[in-house]
Order: structure tokens, then sequence, then C-alpha cells
């Protein structure tokens, strides 16, 4: 799975991961025979309506949820988008006061900013220089006028895994809905919606090898929300449109797949994480590691690169000149890349200088990913660091000051140059 | 995203590195930016002339293109010419610029510019 076409090595799992082959044939019938729609009653249309619970089950024992209480979306972004007006909206008598924290995923920080405008108050938790948020701050933060907890489960650019049985505990006993947005967990670590105590949880299938498009909120039997998309019956009338059935199926296969696979996946690439950062911090000068050391998921590595600049470290993996050489695909938390000014909002809640920022390399795996692979791209990156150093002005080497920036002190970068 | 050009130049900057004692050097950007460029300039005085430039750059794709495109069309230039060459003359020789890279990231020809002012106020002219 580590492998694409031209002999590129994909290391960009966290953003979409390759659709499992197995995935893909289980969804052909129903692109390429059966296109019944499952509202209809005809027999193309009641399997279809079949295959849609079977793969609603496959999802359900997945993370533990009872199947009635899965709903498909077309992914965690409307699922996200789904949580936060919808209940919002049910529960806006009662109060209209969010809890969520600053390095949360767009999709969640955009539709909170949608109702600020609108009148409701979030409180956006800070994160320590690990991307920890504090259970006990988000106790502290509860108001009487509280309806919504939303906490991501891990951080999609630095892998951090946040307390959430901890958090889910503080939600339960105050009475406030707790929302999970486990698009990053869900197929790569065990997920299990009671033992986070998540009221709603939103899952994507592109991020564990299912296709686009596709996706669930998981809504806990009597949590009250207003559907998003208004229209015909479909999910018992709260996510109206037809169903997306071979997207559907392709998810629930996809969910059957994790469930057997997920305990080896992330046993297998949490070794080889752990081999990176070994090799990142022996063989590279001037680095830091970004997000929690332990409490991390599997396949993540973050780290920074000191005196040098992230779009052009991804340009020159993209697009080796040498002869034969092959492609490394990562990702950066670069302004450049951000389509902004700034760098990437998560590295900046560390508490990261925005320079440092700048230089940051996320390296996502997926499953079968080969330590062959990992050397050739960590030797590409070392060298495309060293290139790229050489033609930096700022660099100066062994400037450890930045590299160990420390969040309640902050660092100089320039005066540490 | 980027033309072959600028590619081109990414991948294979030219004259990149520090001119030995420089006559002019000009500094411009900012790290929390992600962009930082210095030129240095060689100059040859009775002609007035650009006789080596170098520059040493901090940034993207487009920001080492830029850097690298205008040593390419400064060098061997009279000073006054030298200080013509704009934003969209760098970005016209690149064979364009996506636009959000027009401004971040082609700060090249303002530290030409710098370079040679800084030449200038240390030559009294």
């Amino acid at each position: 799975m580590g492998k694409s076409t031209n002999s590129a090595i994909f290391l960009d799992n966290a953003a979409t991961t390759r659709t499992d082959p197995e995935v893909v044939a289980a969804m052909l019938p129903w692109l390429e025979q059966n296109f019944g729609s499952p509202a209809t009653l005809y027999s193309m249309g009641s399997e279809a309506k079949q295959a849609i619970e079977s793969a609603r089950q496959s999802l359900a024992g997945l993370i533990g949820a009872e199947s009635k209480d899965i709903f498909f979306t077309s992914g965690a972004t409307e699922s996200n988008n789904w949580v936060i007006k919808g209940v919002a909206e049910a529960r806006a008598g009662k109060g209209r006061h969010i809890i969520t924290n600053e390095a949360e995923h767009h999709s969640i920080l955009m539709p909170l900013r949608h109702l600020e405008k609108k009148g409701w108050d979030v409180t956006y938790l800070p994160v320590d220089s690990d991307g920890l948020v504090d259970p006990d701050a988000v106790a502290a933060s509860i108001r009487p006028d509280t309806v919504l907890i939303t906490m991501v489960h891990a951080n999609h650019e630095i892998g951090t895994i946040q307390p959430i049985t901890e958090i889910g505990r503080i939600a339960r006993e105050s009475g406030v809905a707790f929302h999970v947005n486990a698009a990053q967990t869900v197929g790569h670590i065990p997920v299990d919606v009671q033992a986070l105590g998540a009221d709603l949880l939103s899952l994507s299938g592109h991020k564990f090898y299912g296709p686009k498009g596709v996706g669930a909120l998981y809504i806990k039997r009597g949590v009250r929300i207003i559907p998003l998309l208004h229209g015909g019956s479909q999910e018992k009338k709260r996510r109206a449109g037809t169903h997306n059935v071979p997207g559907i199926v392709g998810l629930g296969e996809a969910a059957r797949i994790a469930s057997r696979d997920l305990v080896a996946e992330a046993d297998q690439l949490g070794s080889l994480r752990d081999y990176i950062f070994a090799w990142v911090e022996e063989n590279i000068e001037d680095v830091r590691i970004n997000g929690h050391r332990r409490r991390r998921l599997p396949n993540n590595v973050n780290f920074s690169l000191e005196g040098i600049e992230g779009e052009s470290i991804m340009l020159s993996l993209s697009y080796p000149t040498a002869e034969g050489a092959r492609p490394v695909f990562i990702s950066t938390g670069s302004a450049c890349v951000s389509g902004s000014l700034e760098p990437s909002h998560i590295l900046l809640a560390l508490g990261m200088p925005a320079e440092l920022a700048h230089g940051s390399v996320r390296i996502s795996m997926a499953k079968g990913e080969t330590r062959e692979e990992i050397d050739y791209a960590l030797e590409a990156i070392a060298a495309v660091a060293g290139r790229l150093r050489e033609m930096s002005p700022v660099y100066k080497r062994g400037n450890k000051k930045c590299a160990a920036f420390d969040k309640t002190e902050g660092c100089d970068c320039e005066a540490a140059g | 995203m980027y033309s072959e050009k600028v590619m081109d130049h990414f991948q294979n900057p030219r004259n990149m590195g520090e001119v030995e004692n420089p006559d002019g050097v000009g500094e411009v950007g900012n790290p929390q930016c992600g962009d930082v460029m210095r030129i240095t300039i060689k100059v040859d005085e009775k002609e007035d002339r650009i006789e080596d430039v170098r520059f040493k750059t901090l940034g993207c794709g487009a920001a080492i293109a830029t850097s690298s495109m205008v040593t390419e069309l400064a060098k061997g230039k009279r000073l006054d010419e030298a200080q013509e060459i704009s934003k969209k003359v760098v970005a016209d020789a690149l064979g364009g610029l996506p636009p959000q890279k027009m401004h971040c990231s082609n700060l090249a020809s303002d530290g030409l510019r710098k370079a040679i002012e800084d030449y200038r106020s240390r030559h009294g002219n």
C-alpha cells in the first residue's frame, strides 16, 4: 500500500489514503451492475438497502456502536458541520456556548466561526507544546449555557492523541453533549464510542483506505440534533439525499478490513515511526520533533527543520533531479502551502515561532509501508535539507535555541541567530 | 502550479552563494513570513556595471526561482539598468508566477535594488 504509480513514495496518508483493492472490488458491482436506489421497492432497491445495512453493521462494529446510531454522510467535514450547526440549533434554547481547542481542524473551526457571527460564544482552549488539551481546563470552562464540547481525537498534523476519555467523563457529568472528530483515528487505532464517552463521533472513509466522498456521524440515541440536509426521508429523516451506495459499501468494507488489520498495522507503523524519529535526531542537525512522543498516532511523524521553508522541501522531494530518483510525497505546515500568509495554526498553537513552523515536515504512513522506502525517503529529506540550508541566508548551524523552544518562555530566533 | 522555467531555476539555481568582499549587500524579507533574500554584488566601478551578483534565499519555490532569475538578469548590466528590474520583469522572465506568489515571494528585485543602494551609499553617490 505504500507503493504508488511511477514508484513515488507516498507519505501523505493523513491527507488521503489509497483505496484498498479489496474495497474497490467490493464497490464495483454497485457501480457496474446494481445501480438501484435503496429508497425504491423493487429488487434492485432492496438489495442496495441490504448492502447499506450490512456496511452500517461493519462500521458500527469497528467503533463499538449500535448500527442504528450510524448515519452516513459525505465525509468528516460534513459530519463536523452537521454536529456544530445541528447541535447548536437544537440546543439554542438552553444556551449558546461551545468549547473546543485552538488546534482543531478547519472543518471544526470554520463552522464555529460561522456560529460566532450569529451570536454564539466559543471557548478555544489552548494546547501545550505537545498539542495536548488539559482536561481540567475543559472542566473549568464549562458554564451553565454550555451546550457542546468538541475535541479532535488525534490531531491530523502532529498526531497527538487527546485525553478524550477524561474529557468525555467531564462532559457527561456536566450534561454537555460531547463530540469527537475521529477522522484520523478510526481504522488506525482502536476507537470505541462507549469507552471514549462520545455522544457524537465523525469519521471519513478515505482516511483509512476507503473511498473519498463518504463518511459517517455516530449519534448516540437521545442526542438532539437538527439535520444539516433536508429533503427525502433517508437515514431516518436525519440526512437527506440518495445514498452513495458504492461509497457506503466501500466504507463498510474498509471498516471490515480495519477491524481485522488495525492492531497489526498500528504495531508495524508505530515501530517505523519511532525508527524515523531516532534516525532524524541522529542524522539531521537542528531539528525539532513536533507533537507528543508517545501519545500519538502510529503513522504520524512531524518535525521542523531550522533555517529552511517547507514548500521548497516538499517541491524538492516531489521533483528530484537525479536520474532514476524516486519522488517522495510529504506535507508541510508552511504558509506557502496553506494558501494564506500564516503557517499552520496548529504549529503556532504549540507556541512554535513562525519561522520554525514554516520549516515543518509531516510524514504520514500507510499500512504495509516498508523500512526500505522509509530509508530512501529519509536520505532524500536529509539531502534536501542540506542543500536548502546551504542556500539559506539565515540558517546557523547548531542554533539549538529554537529547536528547544519552550511554550511558556517563547523563543526569539532572530536574537538566537 | 509552477511554470517549467520556475521549476528549472528552483532545481538548478544560478549564481547561488555570496560574492566575496561584496561592494553592496541587500537583504529583504523576514523569517517569520518564511522568505528572506540576501543579494550580494561586485561592481565594476569604472563602467558602473554589475560584475558579479549572487543570492542566498530562504523561502518557497517561487522565492528561490525569482532570486536566481534576478541574478541572471542583473549580471553585466549597468547599475541604472539593473535598478529598473521590477517584480513584473522577473515574473515574466520566469513565464509567470501564481498570483498568490507575486507579492510574498517575489522580493528578489527589491533585494537587488537594496544592494545597489548600499553600494551607492558606500561610494557617496
